[in-house]
Formats: C-alpha cells, sequence, structure tokens
C-alpha cells in the first residue's frame, strides 16, 4: 500500500499485488494501487508499460492470475464488469470511442444502461445538458459526425450518466487538437469538483501531475515510483524520462 | 435541338444555379464514351453467351415484335444510354445544357455495344467453341441472326444499339413530365408482358382481352396501355401519391402515429382481401414471400441489430422444419415409433423450445469470436446441422436422405393449412409475420435492442459500460432461432415433406442478401427486399413472378448484390442513420459549400476522420 497517502479512509478501489498475464507474457506484476474516494490519481508510463492492462483489470474485462482487486473493500476478482460499473466504476475509453452510428441522446442513455431510477436517469441527463450545452444542441446528431472535442464531452457525458464514484480515464488527451487538451483538463477538473474519484492515465505527464493528487509511474508492469504528484513533478529522474525537463 | 435546363437527377438538390452553357454536338469525352460503351459490348455478349436470349426466347412479350430473350439484350443499350448522359454537376461549377450533345454520346455507346453483338455473332458463324462455351450453339446464333442472316444481324444490332442509346440518353433532354409519362408507360407496357401470369391469376378475364393465344401482349394493347401509362403519369397520377407520401413524412407526433396506424390497417386489410380474389398463383407468390421475410426479419436482428454475421442461419430454419415434421408425421424415423404425433400447433411450442435450444448450444462457442471468424464458423454450422440430418448415424429418427414426408396439415379445427391451399398457408404466414414484425419493432426499441445496438457499434466499449456482451449476443442468437423456426415449422406444413436438401447453404445466402438488399437494421426495408427479391426472382427453389429467369437467378441476385452495394449500400428502403453514414462524405461537402460546417471549431479528430475505423486499443 501506498506510503506517501495519509487518508485512513477505505480505499474505493484497490489493488493488492495484482499480476495479469496475457497467455504466458506477464504484464502487470505485483502491482499496488489505492484509489480513495474523491481524489483525483494518475498513472504514468509510456508504450506498453500496462496502463490499459491495468484499466482492464480494474474494470474486469481482464481477470488477473494472482492478487486482488477490492472494491469497497470487497475482493471483486471474480465479479463481472457490470457488477463493478453498478457500484460506480465507469471507464472513458481511449479516445473516446462513442456509438458512432448511434445519436447523441442514445449514446448518453447507454451509459445509463444498468440503471433502473427512470427519473434520476432524465435527471442526470439535464445536470450533463447544463454541463455541455453545446451536447444538447446536437443531441439527436449521429455521434461520429461531431467534431474531437464535441465527441469527448458526449464520452464524458456518457461516463456520467453511469453516476461514477470513480471515472477511470484512458488517455484523455489522445489524439485531441492541442488546444483541445488544455479545455479537457479543465472539464476533468470540473467533474471532479462534484466529488468523483478521477483516476487518469496519461502519456501527457506534466498536464496529468499537474491536476492530480497523487501519481503512480509504471514501467513494464511494475510501479517503480509511488509519490505524490508535487514529489513526481521534482523528480529528476522522471523529469528525465517522461517531462523532457533537465 | 433546344435544350431545357433539366437537374441530371431530378432529385430534390437542384444544383445551384448557375447558367448552364450549351455546347457542340460532339464535345464530349470521347475516351469516357467509348469505356462506356465497350463495358455494354462486354455486357451485352456476356449474358449472350450466358444462354439467356436463346433460352427465353420462346417467351414472347409483345405478340411479333418482343420476347422476352431479345428484352434481356435490348435493355442495356436503353440504360447505358441514359447513364452516359449522368454528368456529375458539382456545385459552383458551370453545368452543360442537355442537348443534342447527350444523344450523340448515347447513340455513340449504344452503337459500340451493338458492335460487339455483330463482332460475336461474325466469330459465332467462323468458329466453334461450343466445347468450353455451352452457348456457343446454332440456337444463339439464330437468336443473333434474328433468324434471318449474318449479314443482317451484323447491322441490325448496331442500329438497334444506337438507336436505344440515343432514346435512354433522350430522357435527359425532354422536359421532366414528358420523361416521367414516357417511363410510366414503358414501365406499364413491360409489367403487363413481363407479369402476364400474375396479371392474368388476378383478374383471368384480362387474359383473351389483352394477350395472344400463346403468350405476349397483343402489340395493339401494347400500345394502348403506353398510352394509358403516359396518360396517367402526364395528368399527375404520380404527383398525387408523392404528394401524400412527402405530407407522411412531414407528420410529426400524434398525427403522425395516427397515420402510421391507419396506413398498417390498411396494408393488412388489403393483404387479408387480397388472396380471396386471386388465383393460387398469386397466393403462392405471397406464401412464399411471407416464409422468406420470417427468416430475413429473424436475421435482421441476429445481422442488423447485434452485428453478429451469421452465414448458417438454414440451421434454424431446417431445426424448425425438421422438429414440426418429426413430431407431426407418422413417416419419422423407426427411433420414434410409439411416439405420439401431435397437432401442428403442439408441435409448434416444442419447435420453439428446441430451436431456442439449439441457438443457445450453436451460439454459445461461435459468440465467443468476432468478425471473419465468427462469420466463417456459422457458415460451418449451417452446414453441419444439415449433415446431421442427412447422416447415417441419426437415421432412425430423420431417415436421412429420403427425408421425412407425409407431415400433415395444421390443424386448427375451424381452419387446416395445407400446401395445396396456398392461401390457408399465407394467412398462416401473415399472422406469424404480424407477430415477428411487432416483435423486433419492439426489441429493436428495447432496452435490449439499445444493448445489441451498442455490441455492433463496438463490443468492448459495450462491455465496459457494463453490458453483458456474451450473454446478449446469445440471445439475439436464440431470437433469430426461434422466428426462424417458425418459419420452417410453417414450411413444413406447407409442403408435406421435410428433405435434406431444402436446407442447403443456399437459403443461407439468399436471406442473407434479402437483408442486405433491403437494407440492414431496418423492418421495411426487410419487407421490401422479401418482396422484390423472392416475389420477383423467386426463393432458393420457389420461383417467383420471373419464374422464366429461374435458371439464372443466381446470376442476377450476384449482380444486384454487387450493383447495390456500389450504388447503394444502405439497401432499398434505408434506414435514414445508416443513410446518412455511408454518404457522409457527400453531406459534408454540401454542408461545406452552403458554409453549415463551424469553422471556427478546433481540428478534426483524427479518430473519426475516416468512417468507420476502430481506434486501437
Amino acid at each position: 500500500m501506498s506510503d506517501t497517502n495519509t487518508d485512513t479512509r477505505t480505499p474505493l478501489l484497490e489493488f493488492r499485488n495484482i499480476n495479469t498475464h496475457y497467455g504466458a507474457v506477464h504484464i502487470l506484476k505485483d502491482v499496488n494501487l489505492a484509489i480513495y474516494p474523491g481524489e483525483m490519481v494518475s498513472l504514468l508510463g509510456g508504450n506498453a508499460s500496462g496502463k490499459s492492462t491495468t484499466l482492464k483489470t480494474l474494470l474486469g474485462m481482464v481477470t488477473p492470475t494472482s492478487g486482488e482487486v477490492v472494491l469497497d473493500g470487497e475482493v471483486v476478482n471474480d465479479k463481472p464488469t457490470s457488477y463493478r460499473v453498478e457500484r460506480g466504476v465507469t471507464m472513458v475509453p481511449e479516445n473516446r470511442r462513442l456509438f458512432k452510428r448511434l445519436s447523441v441522446k442514445e449514446n448518453l442513455e447507454l451509459g445509463a444502461y444498468l440503471r433502473n431510477d427512470k427519473a434520476e436517469i432524465a435527471n442526470d441527463l439535464e445536470r450533463i445538458y447544463t454541463m455541455f450545452p453545446r451536447v444538447k444542441e446536437r443531441l439527436n446528431q449521429k455521434s461520429g459526425t461531431l467534431s474531437g472535442g464535441e465527441q469527448q464531452m458526449v464520452a464524458m457525458g456518457r461516463a456520467l450518466m453511469a453516476k461514477p464514484r470513480v471515472l477511470l480515464m484512458d488517455e484523455p488527451s489522445m489524439g485531441l487538437a492541442p488546444a483541445l487538451v488544455q479545455t479537457n483538463f479543465e472539464l476533468i477538473q470540473q467533474i471532479h469538483e462534484e466529488g468523483i474519484a478521477i483516476f487518469m492515465v496519461e502519456q501527457n505527464a506534466n498536464m496529468a501531475l499537474s491536476l492530480a493528487d497523487r501519481g503512480w509511474v509504471l514501467q513494464t508492469g511494475r510501479v517503480v515510483l509511488d509519490d505524490t504528484a508535487e514529489n513526481l513533478l521534482a523528480n529528476p529522474e522522471l523529469q528525465k524520462s517522461y517531462l523532457g525537463g533537465a | 435541338m433546344t435544350a431545357t435546363t433539366v437537374s441530371n437527377s431530378g432529385s430534390a438538390n437542384e444544383p445551384l444555379s448557375i447558367d448552364a452553357v450549351s455546347k457542340g454536338a460532339f464535345d464530349f469525352d470521347m475516351r469516357a464514351a467509348l469505356t462506356s460503351g465497350l463495358i455494354l459490348a462486354l455486357s451485352l455478349v456476356f449474358i449472350a453467351l450466358c444462354g439467356i436470349p436463346e433460352g427465353l426466347n420462346e417467351r414472347l412479350l409483345i405478340k411479333p415484335v418482343l420476347s422476352l430473350g431479345y428484352l434481356s439484350l435490348l435493355w442495356l443499350p436503353l440504360l447505358f444510354g441514359w447513364l452516359s448522359g449522368n454528368e456529375t454537376v458539382l456545385e459552383g461549377m458551370v453545368a452543360t445544357k442537355k442537348g443534342a450533345r447527350d444523344i450523340v454520346r448515347g447513340l455513340f455507346v449504344g452503337l459500340i455495344g451493338g458492335l460487339g453483338l455483330s463482332l460475336l455473332t461474325v466469330l459465332m458463324d467462323a468458329f466453334d467453341l461450343r466445347d468450353p462455351l455451352v452457348n456457343w450453339s446454332p440456337a444463339t446464333e439464330e437468336v443473333l441472326q434474328f433468324s434471318r442472316s449474318i449479314g443482317f444481324g451484323v447491322i441490325a444490332w448496331p442500329v438497334l444499339g444506337a438507336i436505344l442509346g440515343a432514346f435512354g440518353a433522350a430522357l435527359h433532354v425532354m422536359p421532366e413530365k414528358i420523361r416521367k409519362a414516357v417511363m410510366a408507360g414503358l414501365g406499364t407496357v413491360l409489367s403487363f408482358a413481363i407479369f402476364a401470369t400474375f396479371i392474368v391469376d388476378v383478374a383471368d378475364f384480362l387474359d383473351d382481352l389483352l394477350y395472344a393465344r400463346r403468350g405476349g401482349l397483343k402489340w395493339g394493347w401494347a400500345i394502348a396501355l403506353f398510352v394509358i401509362g403516359a396518360g396517367a403519369s402526364f395528368l399527375g397520377g404520380g404527383r398525387k401519391i408523392s404528394e401524400m407520401k412527402s405530407s407522411y413524412q412531414a407528420a410529426t407526433g400524434p398525427a403522425k402515429r395516427q397515420q402510421t396506424t391507419t396506413l398498417i390497417l390498411l396494408s393488412l386489410a388489403a393483404l387479408i382481401i387480397i388472396p380471396l380474389i386471386t388465383g393460387k398463383i398469386t397466393q403462392e407468390l405471397f406464401a412464399n414471400i411471407g416464409i422468406f421475410l420470417l427468416l430475413a426479419l429473424g436475421l435482421n436482428i441476429v445481422v442488423g441489430l447485434a452485428g453478429i454475421l451469421d452465414l448458417g442461419y438454414v440451421a434454424f430454419f431446417a431445426v424448425g422444419g425438421y422438429t414440426t415434421a418429426v413430431l407431426t408425421s407418422p413417416n419419422r424415423g423407426p427411433d420414434f415409433e410409439g411416439f405420439p404425433t401431435l397437432p401442428w400447433w403442439g408441435a409448434l411450442l416444442v419447435t420453439i423450445i428446441i430451436a431456442g435450444l439449439v441457438g443457445l448450444f450453436i451460439g454459445a462457442p461461435v459468440i465467443r469470436m468476432r468478425g471473419d471468424y465468427l462469420a466463417i464458423v456459422t457458415l460451418g454450422f449451417g452446414e453441419i446441422i444439415r449433415l446431421l440430418f442427412l447422416s447415417d448415424w441419426l437415421n432412425g429418427w430423420f431417415n436421412g436422405a429420403q427425408g421425412i414426408t407425409n407431415v400433415p396439415p395444421a390443424d386448427f379445427g375451424f381452419f387446416s393449412v395445407k400446401g395445396t391451399d396456398p392461401r390457408s398457408v399465407f394467412y398462416l404466414v401473415l399472422f406469424f409475420a404480424a407477430i415477428s414484425i411487432y416483435v423486433s419493432w419492439r426489441l429493436e426499441r428495447s432496452r435490449l435492442g439499445r444493448a445489441w445496438m451498442a455490441i455492433r457499434e463496438d463490443e468492448s466499449v459495450a462491455e465496459a459500460m457494463g453490458i453483458n456482451t456474451v450473454n446478449m449476443k446469445l440471445m439475439a442468437f436464440v431470437v433469430g432461432a426461434v422466428l426462424a423456426s417458425f418459419s420452417g415449422a410453417i414450411f413444413a406444413a406447407k409442403v408435406g415433406s421435410i428433405f435434406p436438401t431444402s436446407f442447403l447453404i443456399l437459403v443461407s445466402v439468399i436471406i442473407l442478401v434479402v437483408v442486405i438488399v433491403g437494407g440492414m437494421g431496418n423492418i421495411m426495408g426487410i419487407i421490401v427486399g422479401s418482396v422484390v427479391l423472392i416475389g420477383v426472382l423467386g426463393g432458393p427453389k420457389q420461383p417467383g413472378l420471373l419464374a422464366e429467369f429461374s435458371e439464372y437467378k443466381l446470376l442476377i441476385y450476384g449482380a444486384l448484390l454487387v450493383v447495390m452495394m456500389l450504388k447503394r449500400p444502405e439497401g432499398l428502403v434505408p434506414n435514414a442513420r445508416r443513410s446518412r453514414e455511408l454518404h457522409q462524405d457527400e453531406f459534408l461537402q454540401d454542408a461545406w459549400l452552403k458554409g453549415e460546417v463551424d469553422t471556427d471549431d478546433d481540428m478534426v479528430d483524427p479518430s473519426t476522420g475516416g468512417e468507420g475505423t476502430v481506434a486501437p486499443a
């Protein structure tokens, strides 16, 4: 467990000595992570370091070979994705991946797929419209025809419709125009301020760490650094390998 | 020739009004015209060598002048002539006035095409290639020579080609109203001539009136029908219909709902009444359309909604047919000795359960695969099921190749459904089709339908949203299987016997073509697809309206599929959404030209730049 963290609450989502294999290939090696309610944390790492596998394991799309995935203190290794989504774990996939041929509205509604509380869903839809007025204008448009920025909003809206307690964001700035990256991070900040925990997997380490409370650095499937964001930003080794500074 | 400005397609999107310019009669792209002429020539030679003109020469359309055989060649120069006049008019560019130039070009294209047939006529006389080409025969030669002489044929084909090509192109030059009238007139004559059996079956008093004794419209009547058709169109018959259509499309909310209900009730009433007044041929046709419609609706759920490309769908049709046959016929396999036979509706209940179970059983291993792999595995399962029915191993149940005969009619007490009474079959099919359409319609709008569409769009993301993709896909498979089993059960009662050869892979292919050509994921499209393909061309073994073409059915199916994929990939009745996607480039270009696209926005997102690209995982 993270020793840089002074929080005494139970973590919302936790990895305990997770090992994951794809066939014979060992992807995650004894990974320990803990995400506490309402915080913003960031997982950094280069290509093929195991970032996406971490997300898939958290969400239950990949089953770890050993170790425990813990959700609200309960080991959920053998629970399906739907179980975790119902309990507030939601992912915003890399490159947004909207259902392109479905309308914006249908995309949003699919975000609430596992919820049955109709009135609440309608409420949440309204909330998303106020949050993203652009989205409201395009409700009946096919989501694949939106601009990159609008798609990002729909992707976020879709995730929020699941009523998440923690949002797993896979490379939110990937594939976005430079001007949009900043707006996008502001959006994430805004969602975070509503009390939703954010677990951000990023290559854009500078931006990610400037927002996050804590961070981990993953290298070929192993956590090599685990510290507060400030310390990580100041870490000379990280500076050299990720932040391009000296 | 004085030319009026006619928009090239007559569609609602008239080009921006920039004055069109006239060009000289020979000022056209000679190379393009030559290419198009050569393609026409090749197509004509191909059709001739397929033996279609010779095979269909006996079937007269208009008493002394035109047989279906000649029509199979002559429609092409007309089409190519028309197509040659289709010039893309770019927005903002100067359009060319339609005029003599188009007619000359059409004539040129038709002439080249005709020369192709002249060449074939000469070659046929000079060489004997009958060994590789079966239809390189004296009979074909005779047709190509118009039963006269080589010289006549050699001259007649280019002349005919040129005339028809010029006529096709001239359609562009005519004012729209006249063009529509000509088309309507031609359409009327040809429909009456080609669908003669059907028309006589519906109203047999027309037989002696319109048609000559040994087939073919009397030529006087042919002219009269042309005048009637053209006149009706000229006086605005077509406009009423299109007005009604656009008012229906414009309606919204409760008004639309009401109109839709009326429309459904009217069509239902028509479908109930029509078989009462028509003869057996029509009833049989309707029954066949219905049986394939049921299959297509089921496959549409699997392919159109859930996006699972199932190439072995015939398996469930077979399971439905065999289960019903085994349960109802006394002539089933010896292993069922002493097992009581059930009435049809009792057997249907068991059939539904068995089909659902088989759907689960086949689906479970298949569903874990994706894309091409899945398609190939389903193809395999489709054959495995048929081979099981054929096998010695299960001979004791299904009688192997001898099949199960003596399947009794479906008896409902007041109403008995048997093959000799196609009307009863049709009513039964209509009942199940209505159920299937309703179920499909509800499913499409349900939570389940949503989940299917999400899976079709992006399976991994659907999974990440908590959709149980494996269960949902299995569900699609099972629903599809059950719908197909309805069809199989009716088929068993209709045909009265069930053989493994009724369930060839061809059935799967044809149903898939119906779904694709009609319009995937769209119930109305599926209905239109079934009517057009099964009704006009016919099913795998069932004759359609064009019974004469049954030998070339697969050729036509194939050609149709290719043309549809090129020209109208969204199907005959497109799903609005899918159509937008497939023609997105055009929409975007139009929008850009009209300044509807905001350019204040960010750069285009690379992941949506190429449509249908899958983002790397």
